[in-house]
């Protein structure tokens, strides 16, 4: 297995200083979030999204020295997308926006359901490379068996039971999470 | 509190597609835009000598336009112009 990613907090904090390739990093690890927000959370077409997704990351970028916690990155990507949808669907001029794209109860559960998947992710990070290229291919980019074992070298037929090996990895460690933090008293 | 079967798992992996990678990298490349990476671009984009001279030595050409560049600008120049 592999170690956990470096935190969000310390990774904010090398952006805050400057490192082109902090900022790299923090763009793709939450580009799918913030994307998802946008077509998921808020139904807005490629146009409006590749708008708002550049948006949101402008915004982090010069908003770096002032956040008040550097951990709580995700909360403020998800708030600051959640506001430049909102803004984007109003200023549209289309048909009077629906309570679900204003960000009623059905779009904070869809980004509720978000957060639980950025979790997972996070756990595929600590996975070996190969189940990382076959579970991400498979679920994430609707890759299928053939296409996923020609990439790795790998035959068709064998995916299937990686699949199943790797998900049961990733719930080992999604599991070992919950037992430490239960231990450390996160849990209440 | 969630339970991790394979269908859950599944469904939650899924839920994350990748974002398209040009919008990824132009997010990436914002820090450099205040660098000179936008000037460059934008007239690399309208001065078809000047896109040429880049394509042929990057480092040469920017050196003789008085380019003064990072190198991660450099290196997102290239990438843009090994794109195109």
């Amino acid at each position: 297995m592999n170690e956990p990613p470096e935190s969000d907090a310390a990774l904010v904090a090398r952006c805050r200083a400057g490192e082109q390739a902090a900022w790299s990093e923090l763009v793709e690890r939450f580009s799918r979030y913030v994307y998802a927000i946008t077509v998921r959370g808020f139904r807005l077409s490629e146009t409006d999204a590749e708008d708002v997704f550049q948006e949101v990351f402008a915004r982090t970028y010069e908003h770096l020295d002032r956040l008040r916690d550097d951990a709580a990155i995700r909360p403020w990507l998800a708030q600051t997308a959640r506001r430049c949808c909102i803004d984007r669907i109003r200023a549209s001029g289309r048909e009077e926006p629906t309570d679900l794209e204003l960000g009623t109860e059905e779009s904070e559960e869809q980004i509720a359901r978000l957060d639980e998947a950025m979790d997972v992710r996070a756990a595929l990070d600590e996975l070996p490379e190969h189940c990382r290229e076959i579970l991400d291919g498979f679920f994430a980019c609707d890759e299928s068996y053939r296409s996923i074992g020609d990439r790795l070298g790998l035959p068709a037929g064998t995916i299937a039971s990686r699949i199943s090996r790797c998900l049961a990895k990733m719930r080992e460690i999604l599991e070992g999470r919950k037992v430490s933090s239960a231990a450390s008293g996160e849990l209440r | 509190m969630t339970r991790y079967d394979e269908q859950s798992l599944a469904e939650l992996l899924a839920l994350l597609p990748p974002a398209p990678t040009a919008w990824v990298r132009a997010a990436q490349e914002l820090p450099l835009l205040e660098k000179g990476l936008g000037e460059v671009l934008e007239r690399a984009e309208t001065d078809v000598e000047f896109r040429a001279r880049l394509i042929a030595d990057l480092e040469a050409a920017l050196e003789a336009e008085g380019y003064d560049a990072d190198p991660a600008v450099v290196e997102a120049l290239r990438a843009r112009l090994d794109d195109a």
